[in-house]
């Protein structure tokens, strides 16, 4: 027994040790940012998650696609926490495109069962605008991996979110060295996912969306709100997914004990 | 030592029914899931709406359209439809109610509980014919419909499947279906723009 | 199985239906008298794990196919529909994508459980082929599902596994293109990928029943690897076993319902949250983790053909593997030179693994390779060599006095 048990922790430090050595397809790994959903107790801040919206509507959306959000999700419950009324307005200020009985092209305003509207009508019409088509939002935390290794992303989770903060807050001036394979209409940013040269014009400057509550609003807190709120969309239900967990994990916790004592019990005059 | 073993059966006793009672409890919470799912999701929840332009519809003509799922029949009827309808007393219909989700249950199956008020040229229903859900044919006056009861040469409907027979309000007056076709929630958005649902 | 049923029905209805189906003699012979050696430990547990698991997927999979759509254009959005309107979709998906990883942890330790006591062993060689068979059908099971969410890993992975059958001599590209339906991996593959992978999971139950079958006729190894000689060295499997395998299948889901809810896409690829885009491939395509040791076997040898076979063969040779071993000794506890390397062999398979998760660069290739190698040598030369050169250690006489003398040292030791 004492012999398995060391030849696994040779085992285990063996991988451990090899899956520290990042082979970051970014260069960098993602920042360490703190989120207030993290770990097994997180929940979203609703004001952050609405400050996200905003920064989506106002910024993303221009270029970047929702499709798999309906406007009346933001009025879930573990969500951003508009109410009936505002989820409305919200879907009302977006056109959708359609076409009508004669089949021709006509705008009408959103409704609360629509899902967010694509700024572009394909992929390659985004493509043959922007130069790259710009990927849809909704799973965007969950599609990226922040950082690697087997041990870390255990104990640090994938780092979807942050993965996504450093992207925003990532645009770096590069050194001379590497300015020189620098590719036309592209921008350096060392956390991008594909390589440091990224299509993306930095979209956020400080103070470019005012909030209601009037929360600060530099890049970096826009950058996390969008994050924050960009975590929600690809994980709605990620509150009822923590709290039904730790149901479940007490309850099978109190079984096993039953079980064990019962096992003992039966055992007993085997022993 | 015999006591002992008295107090080890019963403890065993005690252990199995309250293990027993334990994983029984999570085993049936854990079937809820599995019976939930097949339930409306959110996204069939989501009140589907549909909005109609009544504008291009003239007088005698009548157009299905599709609101969740099943069609709704919307005619512009003609002034005799609308007597005809009006003259029909309680007594003679078979299903008293009006069967209309935007009234208050208990109202009687008169002309006016079927439509809106001041736009009662405008009946709108439910086209599933509340026996075993055909939908039934209208009057068109390509046809001659003079054996159903209640209607016009151009207004009442005909289920073909079991020959249920609705008067010019969309009413059962003969034929196996127990109600009348049913009034669905819609409002006016405008003077030509109805909102269903 | 010995002897007639002991089963005796009490009530005259009971023994009216004796007489035309015996389904309740078989229920109390099989599942509750059935005489089970007395010292089995936790690891003989993971067969019960196994069936749970197997029962798990099932079920979940039967109602996440009520709102799944198996077309190229649908699939990935129906799979996200069922993810966020779905009522408790969200958990159903996330049990049956864990639950398959769980399937394959237990698996596993059920697998190398065997190859330690040398349950392999005659006359266990059909249960262990059973077994194998087993395996592979699980294998080509969690390939399909993996499939069917059509993300980039879905597709891809298809695309490289489906395109190792063109390695195979003059018929190769045609299997091929016969297995896709097509020229690429494309509707045609998903839907057909879909009809199997609903299909085969009812396969892997009738096969399991064989497997039991097998078990039940010649009983059950244990830990000594001395057969039965007499009723004091076994105990019936009710309420022995049920329970404590009752407990271990609890203890289990603990760990399953961790991944489930607090970590539901660790063990995934975060690349397939992204649609299927057959003109774009992702940096790093790489299968489940299940599949790594056999993915760093195929990439280890520069041939395409033989990679594939030496891929093929590192999981068909376990089928000859009672035939490999020599020794007269069963189980791995008496043989101290098996026993280390049995270690040794653990530690390469979750090494390779590791090498399977790396791009093949650098360090990693030459690694693979000594891997590789050694794998295959654990089979074909040491397995043999040990059994006619090792010096067992003395193995008990029988079961029970095996569990007799360590009760008596448990005793020594307490006081």
């Amino acid at each position: 027994m004492k012999k398995i048990a060391s030849i696994l922790i040779a085992a285990t430090a063996f991988v451990g040790v090899a899956s520290s050595v990042a082979y970051a397809e970014a260069e960098k790994d993602a920042k360490s940012v703190g989120f207030s959903f993290e770990g097994p107790f997180g929940k979203f801040d609703k004001a952050q998650l609405q400050r996200g919206y905003k920064v989506y509507k106002e910024v993303c959306s221009n270029c970047h696609s929702m499709k798999y959000v309906a406007f009346r999700n933001l009025a879930d419950k573990g969500g951003p926490g508009f109410n009936e009324e505002q989820v409305k307005a919200l879907a009302a200020s977006f056109k959708i495109h359609e076409l009508n009985d004669k089949g021709e092209g006509v705008d009408r305003a959103g409704l609360a069962s629509d899902t967010f509207p694509s700024p572009f009508a394909t992929p390659e019409a985004a493509a043959a605008a922007l130069g790259a088509a710009p990927p849809d939002l909704s799973l965007i935390t969950k599609a990226r991996e922040g950082w690697h290794g087997t041990f870390n992303q255990l104990v640090n989770g994938i780092g979807g979110p942050q993965y996504v903060y450093s992207l925003l807050t990532g645009y770096e001036k590069p050194s001379a060295e590497v300015a020189k394979e620098a590719v036309a209409g592209k921008f350096y940013n060392p956390y991008f996912a594909s390589g440091a040269w990224i299509s993306m014009t930095p979209p956020l400057t400080d103070g470019q969306v005012t909030f209601d509550d009037g929360a600060p609003n530099k890049v970096d807190d826009m950058a996390k709100d969008v994050a924050a709120f960009l975590t929600w969309t690809a994980e709605p239900k990620m509150e009822e997914r923590k709290q039904t967990g730790f149901e479940v994990v007490i309850y099978l916790l109190i079984l096993a004990g039953l079980l064990y004592a019962l096992k003992r019990k039966v055992w007993a005059d085997i022993h | 030592m015999g006591d002992n073993a008295h107090d080890g059966v019963n403890r065993r006793d005690f252990l199995m029914i309250a293990t027993g009672a334990v994983a029984g409890v999570g085993g049936a919470l854990s079937l809820w899931p599995f019976i939930s799912q097949m339930s409306p999701d959110a996204a069939v929840i989501a009140l589907a709406s549909t909005e109609v332009d009544l504008a291009p519809l003239a007088e005698g003509q009548a157009v299905t359209i599709k609101w969740r799922g099943n069609p709704v029949i919307i005619r512009h009827r003609l002034k005799a439809e609308i007597e005809a309808a009006k003259a029909v007393k309680m007594e003679e219909l078979k299903d008293p109610l009006a069967r209309n989700l935007n009234a208050k249950d208990g109202d009687a199956a008169t002309d006016q509980n079927r439509v809106v008020a001041g736009k009662e040229q405008f009946l709108i229903m439910m086209g599933v014919c509340t026996h075993l859900g055909c939908v039934p044919d209208g009057a068109d006056g390509k046809r001659e419909f003079a054996v159903v009861e209640g209607a016009t040469k151009t207004g009442g409907w005909f289920c073909p499947c079991h020959g249920s027979q609705y008067d010019t309000a969309g009413r059962i007056r003969k034929g196996p279906a127990p109600q009348n076709l049913e009034v669905p929630p819609y409002k006016y958005l405008s003077d030509t723009k109805i909102q269903i649902g | 199985m010995s002897g007639p049923s002991k089963y005796q029905p009490t009530t005259a209805i009971g023994q009216w239906f004796h007489e035309r189906l015996p389904i309740v003699a078989f229920a109390k012979d099989h599942a509750l008298d059935f005489p089970t050696p007395k010292n089995l430990n936790y690891w003989y547990t993971f067969g019960g794990i196994l069936a749970v698991m197997l029962v798990v997927q099932i079920i979940t999979g039967i109602v996440l196919v009520m709102h799944y759509t198996p077309h190229t254009d649908l699939a990935f959005s129906s799979v996200e529909h069922i993810m966020r309107d779905v009522n408790y979709g969200w958990m159903l998906r996330y049990l049956h994508m864990n639950g398959a990883s769980m399937f394959f942890v237990a698996v596993y330790i059920h697998m190398f459980r065997g190859m330690y006591y040398g349950s392999y062993k005659a006359p266990r060689e059909v249960l262990w082929m059973i077994g194998v068979i087993i395996y592979l059908v699980m294998m080509a099971t969690a390939f399909m599902g993996y499939v069917l969410p059509w993300g980039q890993m879905s597709f891809w992975g298809a695309k490289v596994i489906t395109n190792l059958f063109s390695a195979i001599p003059f018929i190769g590209p045609d299997v091929t293109t016969w297995l896709w339906g097509g020229y690429s991996v494309d509707n045609p593959t998903l839907n057909r990928f879909f009809s199997l992978h609903y299909l085969l999971p009812f396969v892997l139950a009738g096969i399991v029943i064989l497997h039991i079958w097998a078990l039940h006729v010649v009983g059950n190894n244990n830990p000594t690897g001395i057969s039965v000689k007499s009723d004091k060295d076994t105990v019936p499997f009710h309420p022995y076993y049920t329970i404590k395998d009752g407990f271990a299948i609890v203890a289990f889901l603990v760990v399953y319902a961790l991944f489930v809810f607090y970590g539901p896409n660790y063990m995934g690829d975060a690349v397939n949250y992204v649609p299927a885009n057959p003109l774009s491939t992702p940096a790093h395509i790489k299968p489940e983790w299940y599949y790594l040791p056999f993915y760093a076997i195929l990439r280890s040898i520069p041939n395409k053909l033989l990679g594939v076979i030496a891929m093929f063969s590192s999981i068909l040779i376990l089928l000859v593997l009672p035939w490999l071993d020599t020794s007269r000794v069963r189980s791995g506890k008496y043989r101290p030179i098996f026993k280390l390397e049995f270690w040794i062999f653990c530690i390469v398979c979750v090494a390779l693994g590791f090498i399977g998760s790396k791009p093949p660069e650098g360090s990693y290739v030459i690694w693979g390779q000594i891997l590789t190698v050694y794998y295959f040598a654990h089979f074909i030369i040491l397995l043999p060599l040990m059994g006619l050169l090792e010096q067992p250690k003395a193995a008990p006489n029988s079961i029970s006095e095996d569990v007799l003398a360590h009760s008596a040292n448990k005793m020594m030791a307490a006081k």
